[in-house]
């Protein structure tokens, strides 16, 4: 018999506003890991991240802005993905509007699969942060 | 503009991929390291063996 047990159910669980590594990790690469104090992982994801939307960018690569079929559509989101870094080079105009060269080809699927790794880096700040993934 | 060739793009790209895929998808340094060598190995290996398939399918 355990009449005490209850209440040290929830002691390991998260306090606070879990989604919080999941947003600023979203609008930010890396600070997600930052927020659950891992400097190293953070840093490492902000700066494979961050390369690889500046790379995309230097390759005048195509920034989305809007969807006229499935593709642009499926790039747009992708683009999303990276947070303040697509807000921040839609506002200042960065990137080509059409792709003409082969490196700028290349260059916007650099940028979306920098936004779609942001995410996978979210979500893993989030499981660090609610204990599915161990600190 | 920065132009790399193709090569240079691609590794470019598995070593920024396989950094966030080795964090994110192990749990300890020693399995990450591990698992990003991995995936940059696949990535690099998979362009290599595709594009002499193509080279000599177009031969």
């Amino acid at each position: 018999m355990a009449p005490h047990s209850a209440p040290a159910a929830g002691k390991d669980s998260p306090q606070g506003f879990v989604y919080l590594p999941l947003i600023a990790g979203w609008l930010v690469p890396g600070a997600g890991h930052f927020l659950v104090r891992k400097w190293g992982r953070g840093a490492l994801l902000a700066l494979a991240i961050l390369s690889m939307f500046v790379l995309g960018i230097v390759m005048q690569g195509k920034v989305y802005s809007s969807a006229h079929d499935i593709l642009d559509m499926l790039g747009f989101v992708g683009d999303l993905g990276s947070g303040l870094l697509y807000i921040g080079s839609r506002v200042l105009g960065f990137g080509a509007d059409q792709v003409q060269v082969t490196t700028a080809d290349y260059g916007t699927r650099f940028i979306v699969i920098a936004g779609l790794l942001n995410v996978i880096a979210a979500v893993d700040a989030h499981n660090l942060r609610t204990g599915r993934k161990p600190l | 503009m920065f132009s790399p060739s193709h090569f240079t793009a691609v590794l470019l790209f598995a070593l920024c991929a396989s950094t966030v895929f080795g964090i994110t998808m192990r749990e300890t340094p020693r399995r990450m390291l591990r698992y990003g060598l991995y995936c940059f190995a696949l990535f690099v290996g998979s362009a290599i063996v595709l594009s002499w398939g193509m080279y000599l399918i177009a031969r």
